[in-house]
């Protein structure tokens, strides 16, 4: 289950299909009844940086609420980014108005969460299908089109005429993805393409999104907080929390010696389908909920429930993402104590810790 | 035809092609619903009257067959030459409930076409712009809104005059935040739905999104509007006439002012009251029942 040839035609660090710098997206708490005055703001996401490479899968994780799904809209402008830049295959789309933006978004589509909730209950597929043609002025025969978007997602070429409720939610996912591939995109976003679909039904559509990618020379970022999901399917991995990335590492590194120790604390919550290290796996706890985003912690933002928190730094000087001795050049995480934290000499507080010999049998 | 034309009709007519097929199944619904298909007859039953009046009523509206038979202390009630009675003047009360019907039904139909339109204009524009918009035309419904309703077509009605006019448009003016309100709100809630923001990350024109997905999928509860509007236009007009904002013309009959024009013999003649009163309640009530049931057909929550 890991991602080899995926990255076979090694994609150059110079040339990113997407570049994104410091990206900020803060909406304004308004108050008042008749005067509306800014009261605040929830930073959704706060300074980002964040690279893909062309036909890279590059996977988004984080908790409920740490601003992964508002970084994804403001990648596409469907979200409008309160500052920050994001540029595109070297074009920079943040100043896009209007008709030029309409006609960039030809090049990044989007993936749901919800395929039916994604899906105009009033449209059959046919229509579904053909809109984004119409929208972009593309000719040719529309029906063959719909043809053949079907037999690449693995439907029946009669699912045409059908409606949206008359499919199964996996089904619905794919009408999803061949209505986001209808275009050709480079850029796909994939926002929990997986997460509201049954188990079984997952790896298909996992299985289906690595295919389109082979066939189609797709870049993926997919949106997830299912570790397992984003393991199978990414090359990178970036992990957020609270709106800024914590760490980001190429897959098997990241899985394999995580740094930060939020990462630490997730990868931990995995269990292992190896029942000899499952019984000695090590577990860390995340004391508290996520931190409200309209008044985020000062200095690390995690250091109010890191159980590696020092008395100094943490709370007061805010880390920047940077690499460590010893990995990837690619492997990078904004944590002030990485490396003492790796070789041990920062060991986490004792209550945070379970131990693998207070079993729950 | 530019190629944009041709592109507009397929887009149009597959839109179309969408909604007909789900039309078709609420359609299907509502054919067996025993509730909407006793409205939809009773609806059916006043159209008809309306439309054959003059062929269905015994007498014309302002003949006065039984000009004789009237009395100061006697107005006869129901007999087999007059069904519904006499009226204080003499005239057939079965004639002037039948020609009645038409000024109802056109009042009620007229008022409700106009407050949708001007309701449906302001709501389009509210929840497809949203923000500055949205902000002043909403509070330009909420003054119409704070405004009573009788108050505002009483007002209506004096700067216009006493007709039938005043009142179609008073009662059209008194139910247009109510369009407005509903579809905005409609609106609003698509606005934020996922496919929405699938349509616009594809790059569809806001245009087409307004038009061709957040309207459609808005505008189902503004026709169940549509209907249960009727039902209270025709009230609406025969309390406006009751009050004498009506048309003054007494030969021309209608419900509401043959309502106001029995008062006084209320207590020797109740029939006067019974019938024009019973014609308004069953119109209402079969433009209610109909509207009720629409809304459960059209409805996708009740789709199975």
């Amino acid at each position: 289950m890991t991602s080899e040839a995926a990255n076979a035609p090694a994609p150059e660090p110079t040339d990113p299909l997407l570049s994104v710098r410091g990206l900020e997206v803060h909406f304004p708490i308004r108050s008042g009844i008749v005067f509306e005055r800014q009261v605040g703001a929830v930073r959704a996401v706060d300074g980002v940086d964040l690279d893909i490479p062309r036909g890279a899968t590059v996977g988004l994780v984080g908790e409920s609420g740490c601003g992964k799904s508002t970084l994804g809209r403001a990648i596409l402008r469907l979200v409008e980014p309160t500052g920050g830049r994001v540029s595109f295959d070297g074009v920079d789309l943040r100043p896009l108005e209007g008709e030029e933006l309409r006609r960039m978004r030809r090049q990044m589509q989007m993936v749901f969460q919800d395929p039916m909730a994604s899906l105009d209950p009033r449209q059959n597929v046919q229509s579904v299908l053909t809109e984004p043609l119409r929208a972009h002025g593309i000719g040719g025969d529309h029906k063959a089109r719909v043809r053949e978007l079907l037999g690449l997602v693995g439907l029946p070429a009669s699912a045409a005429s059908r409606y949206p409720h008359e499919f199964s939610g996996g089904q619905r996912q794919r009408i999803g993805i061949a209505r986001a591939i209808a275009l050709e995109p480079q850029l796909i976003v994939a926002d929990e393409p997986v997460s509201a679909l049954d188990v079984s039904i997952q790896a298909q559509v996992v299985n289906l999104l690595e295919e389109l990618q082979d066939r189609l020379g797709l870049t993926y970022l997919v949106i997830a907080h299912d570790l397992a999901v984003v393991r199978h399917i990414a090359d990178v991995v970036a992990v957020m929390y609270l709106g800024t990335l914590v760490e980001q590492a190429p897959s098997d590194d990241l899985y394999a010696r995580p740094l930060h120790p939020y990462t630490r604390a997730l990868m931990s919550a995995v269990p292992i389908p190896d029942p000899v290290v499952e019984d000695t796996r090590e577990r860390i706890l995340l004391s508290g909920d996520l931190p409200s985003p309209a008044n985020p912690p000062s200095g690390c933002r995690f250091h109010t429930r890191c159980p590696f928190r020092q008395p100094t730094r943490c709370d007061d000087e805010r880390p920047v993402l940077r690499t460590v001795a010893g990995h990837p050049q690619a492997h990078r995480v904004a944590c002030h104590w990485a490396e003492d934290i790796e070789a041990g000499r920062i060991q986490p507080v004792a209550s945070a810790v379970v131990e693998p010999d207070a079993p729950a049998a | 035809m530019s190629l944009s034309e041709i592109e507009a009709a397929t887009e149009s007519e597959q839109v179309e092609q969408a909604a007909g097929n789900l039309r078709r199944e609420a359609w299907r619904r509502l054919r067996r619903d025993p509730v909407a298909i006793v409205g939809f007859c009773l609806i059916a039953f006043f159209v008809l009257v309306a439309l054959l009046a003059p062929l269905l009523a015994p007498y014309a509206p302002d003949a006065q067959p039984g000009r004789g038979m009237i009395t100061p202390t006697n107005i006869p009630g129901p007999s087999a030459q007059h069904w519904f009675g006499l009226d204080a003047s003499g005239r057939d009360e079965l004639s002037r409930v039948i020609h009645g019907a038409r000024q109802s039904l056109l009042v009620g139909v007229v008022s409700m076409l106009l407050g949708m339109i001007g309701g449906l204009t302001l709501g389009v524009l509210a929840g497809a712009f949203g923000g500055t918009v949205d902000s002043v035309v909403m509070r330009i419904v909420d003054v119409m809104l704070s405004i009573p309703g009788l108050l505002m077509a009483i007002a209506i009605a004096a700067l216009l005059g006493a007709s039938l006019t005043s009142v179609m448009i008073a009662i059209a003016i008194v139910n247009v935040p109510v369009f407005a309100r509903l579809l905005r709100g409609q609106m609003l809630a698509q606005r934020g739905s996922d496919y929405v923001l699938a349509a616009r990350s594809l790059g569809v024109r806001r245009r087409s999104i307004v038009f061709g997905h957040i309207l459609p999928n808005s505008i189902s509860p503004v026709i169940v509007q549509a209907t249960l509007t009727l039902a209270t236009a025709i009230i609406e007009a025969a309390a406006l006439s009751f009050l004498g904002l009506g048309s003054a013309d007494p030969r021309v009959p209608e419900w509401g002012r043959m309502l106001a024009d029995t008062q006084r013999y209320l207590a020797s003649a109740p029939h006067l009251a019974l019938f024009p009163g019973l014609a308004i309640v069953v119109a209402a009530l079969g433009f209610t029942m109909l509207g009720e049931r629409l809304r459960e057909a059209i409805d996708p929550k009740y789709r199975r």
